[in-house]
């Protein structure tokens, strides 16, 4: 059990074999509220192939954490497809297909920081002396050698959150799902985690979602951007975006940065003209 | 020379000076007599005439205890009525506060070294307790106030002294036997129960209302009911315990189990994680503080509950039981005596749980460091 659960690609890749990672179609998803019904998503379309870096973007209230969260399973959608890995979000889910990164780092304050990457092993199953080089290994990546044995209330708000990543990293998922991870983050520290993240992003050739309301973030880092409006919760435009693997911070002087930039921001202004 | 401009060190100076001047009443005029006043002035000179410093003090603080010694000894020499007289009191005024006034500068220090913080820290409440102790010797003794009604330290403390194997056998009683039995079990279930409503959502409606009822019935009724359900031994106070102790825990731990955030949850359920998981990993450990909360609230309820019961119907040995013949009997002292064990017992498993939970829940916002 232990071992499927760690490796689920190996158990998916044979049967299914999907091209895309994730498959979305006519998605909609309404909360019953007290004030009544409100349509957080309508009808959604969307592909995304293994290997991408695909960010949503768009104003409060377009429903991209929504959307994060039912590829999550952990909404679920009124009407519509959607497959993950070809499975159901529940089974990807069950079969530890993405680690999720949330807006805060949201480390356990009574785990050190090496218990805290060590926690979804534990849940997992994995034996300690596994957990021990993983734990290692993790913090090797995101830079936080050395930290293994600090409470995260000791650390920074940037450093608690690249323990947070090291934490979604340690089960070797297929996916990164990531909400705002660097929204609370001021933007010094936020521009050193991008190119970090980027770096990850090549090393270790995962399927990146991301989340944002950040232009240059989303443009600096996605292969795909999606554009998001509000009210109802839907895709407005996606833009291609490929820089290049290799970028550094300096890319985001250059004409196409730009250009990709301004038509980015000029899907944000046309969906948002709806309620103006 | 330059006058401290403290209030407290002013008037306690003014004071001294009466008690060099007018008798302190009484017929026996020997050495005692005669040095107390003086050593009472030069300790207020010392306060008045020298700068706030840790040595002066210090001075101040050991003269100051040196008068109060002497101040109790000289009630022998004065018999009721009329009892001492007005220079007496000047001095007693005097000498508190010119505690007080140390005992102040002294809370104001800021020190270097933590240990020598660390010891100020401990002084501060010793000498609290040791001047409401004098104090309270001093004023029953010297107004002759009748032992029934309170007995001076030096008597409970005798009374103590004399009648440890009857204390003792006490405490065995009440609080090894009925108090310790009952906190556990009623902290036990609570917990139990907790995590059972906590999995079933109708019990939460339906069991948390009736719990509530349970928790706001009187001692006093319920103590002679369990009498005669458990008998008048122990088991019957163990049995109050338990009612007093269980919902307490019951609705700290409810509430500690709904303490975990919705994102620490979310996060568990990403991992795929069963219940069971959850709550060994997660909740339980997030609800800690609450459980500890419960454990110190109910530490003191158990042994009143304990010591009320045995009011309603028990074998001739028990804290509440000697509690209420000796009341029956005028003997105040040994009343007093057992109050004086109980509040021991309980500021002592008191301290001892917040020692415990700093050790578990180390990383709250309220104890890190």
């Amino acid at each position: 059990m232990t071992v499927v659960a760690l490796r689920p690609k190996a158990q998916s890749m044979p049967n299914a074999t999907p091209k895309n990672v994730i498959d979305v179609k006519d998605l909609s998803l309404v909360f019953q509220t007290n004030d009544g019904p409100v349509n957080a998503l309508s009808n959604i379309n969307l592909a995304v192939d293994g290997g991408e870096f695909v960010s949503f973007i768009g104003p409060s209230g377009c429903g991209k954490t929504t959307l994060l969260r039912v590829i999550a399973d952990l909404e679920q959608p009124t009407s519509g497809a959607i497959s993950v890995n070809g499975m159901t979000p529940s089974e990807a889910r069950q079969k530890r297909a993405y680690g999720y990164v949330f807006q805060a780092a949201a480390l356990y304050p009574w785990r050190t920081i090496g218990g805290n990457i060590s926690l979804p092993l534990e849940v997992m199953g994995v034996p300690k002396a596994e957990r021990a080089s993983r734990i290692a290994k993790n913090l090797e990546l995101v830079n936080l050698a050395g930290f293994e044995k600090k409470f995260p209330w000791q650390l920074s708000g940037g450093m608690q959150q690249r323990a947070s990543i090291a934490r979604a990293l340690s089960f070797d998922p297929d996916m990164l799902l990531m909400d705002e991870p660097f929204g609370a983050l001021d933007e010094i520290v936020r521009d050193h985690l991008n190119e970090q993240l980027l770096k990850l992003w090549a090393k270790t050739q995962k399927t990146v979602i991301f989340v944002t309301h950040s232009i240059p973030e989303a443009v600096f880092l996605s292969t795909k951007i999606v554009v998001m409006s509000p009210r109802p919760g839907r895709i407005h435009e996606i833009i291609d975006c490929n820089l290049g693997t290799e970028r550094t911070l300096d890319i985001r002087e250059t004409p196409e940065f730009l250009e990709i930039a301004h038509r980015v921001r000029e899907g944000l202004r046309h969906g948002h003209s709806y309620d103006e | 020379m330059r006058l401290s401009r403290s209030p407290l060190a002013i008037a306690a100076f003014l004071l001294a000076v009466p008690g060099l001047l007018i008798s302190s009443g009484g017929d026996v005029f020997d050495t005692l007599t005669y040095s107390t006043p003086v050593i009472l002035f030069v300790a207020a000179a010392v306060a008045m005439f020298t700068s706030v410093s840790i040595p002066s003090l210090v001075v101040v603080l050991v003269l100051v205890h040196v008068v109060a010694f002497c101040l109790i000894g000289l009630l022998h020499a004065m018999p009721q009525p009329p009892g001492p007289s007005i220079g007496y009191w000047c001095m007693v005024a005097s000498s508190w506060l010119l505690a007080w006034f140390s005992v102040q500068n002294l809370a104001g220090l800021k020190l270097a070294s933590p240990q020598a913080q660390r010891l100020v820290n401990l002084a501060l409440p010793v000498l609290f307790g040791a001047w409401l102790l004098i104090l309270w010797e001093i004023i029953v003794r010297g107004f002759g106030v009748p032992s029934i009604l309170l007995p001076p330290p030096s008597m409970i403390a005798e009374r103590i002294s004399s009648s440890v194997p009857t204390l003792w056998a006490d405490f065995q009683q009440t609080y090894l036997k009925a108090a310790i039995a009952g906190y556990a079990i009623g902290c036990g279930s609570g917990f139990l129960a907790a995590i059972i409503v906590d999995r079933v959502p109708f019990l939460r409606r339906g069991l948390l209302p009736i719990g509530n009822l349970v928790a706001a019935l009187p001692v006093v009724g319920i103590a002679p009911i369990m009498v005669m359900w458990f008998g008048s031994y122990w088991e019957s106070k163990a049995a109050v315990v338990v009612i007093m102790t269980f919902f307490p825990m019951l609705v700290n731990t409810v509430a500690g189990l709904a303490a975990s955030g919705a994102m620490e949850r979310d996060l568990m359920q990403t991992y795929g994680s069963s219940y069971g998981q959850t709550l060994l990993k997660l909740r339980l450990p997030a609800a800690m503080p609450f459980i500890f909360n419960a454990l110190k609230i109910n530490s003191t309820l158990a042994l009143i509950g304990a010591i009320v019961a045995e009011f309603f119907g028990s074998p001739i040995v028990g804290m509440g039981f000697r509690i209420s013949a000796e009341v029956g009997r005028m003997n105040v002292d040994m009343v007093w005596a057992e109050i004086f064990a109980a509040a021991l017992a309980g500021s002592l498993s008191y301290g001892l749980i917040t020692l415990v939970e700093r050790a578990v829940t180390f990383w709250h916002p309220s104890y890190r460091t």
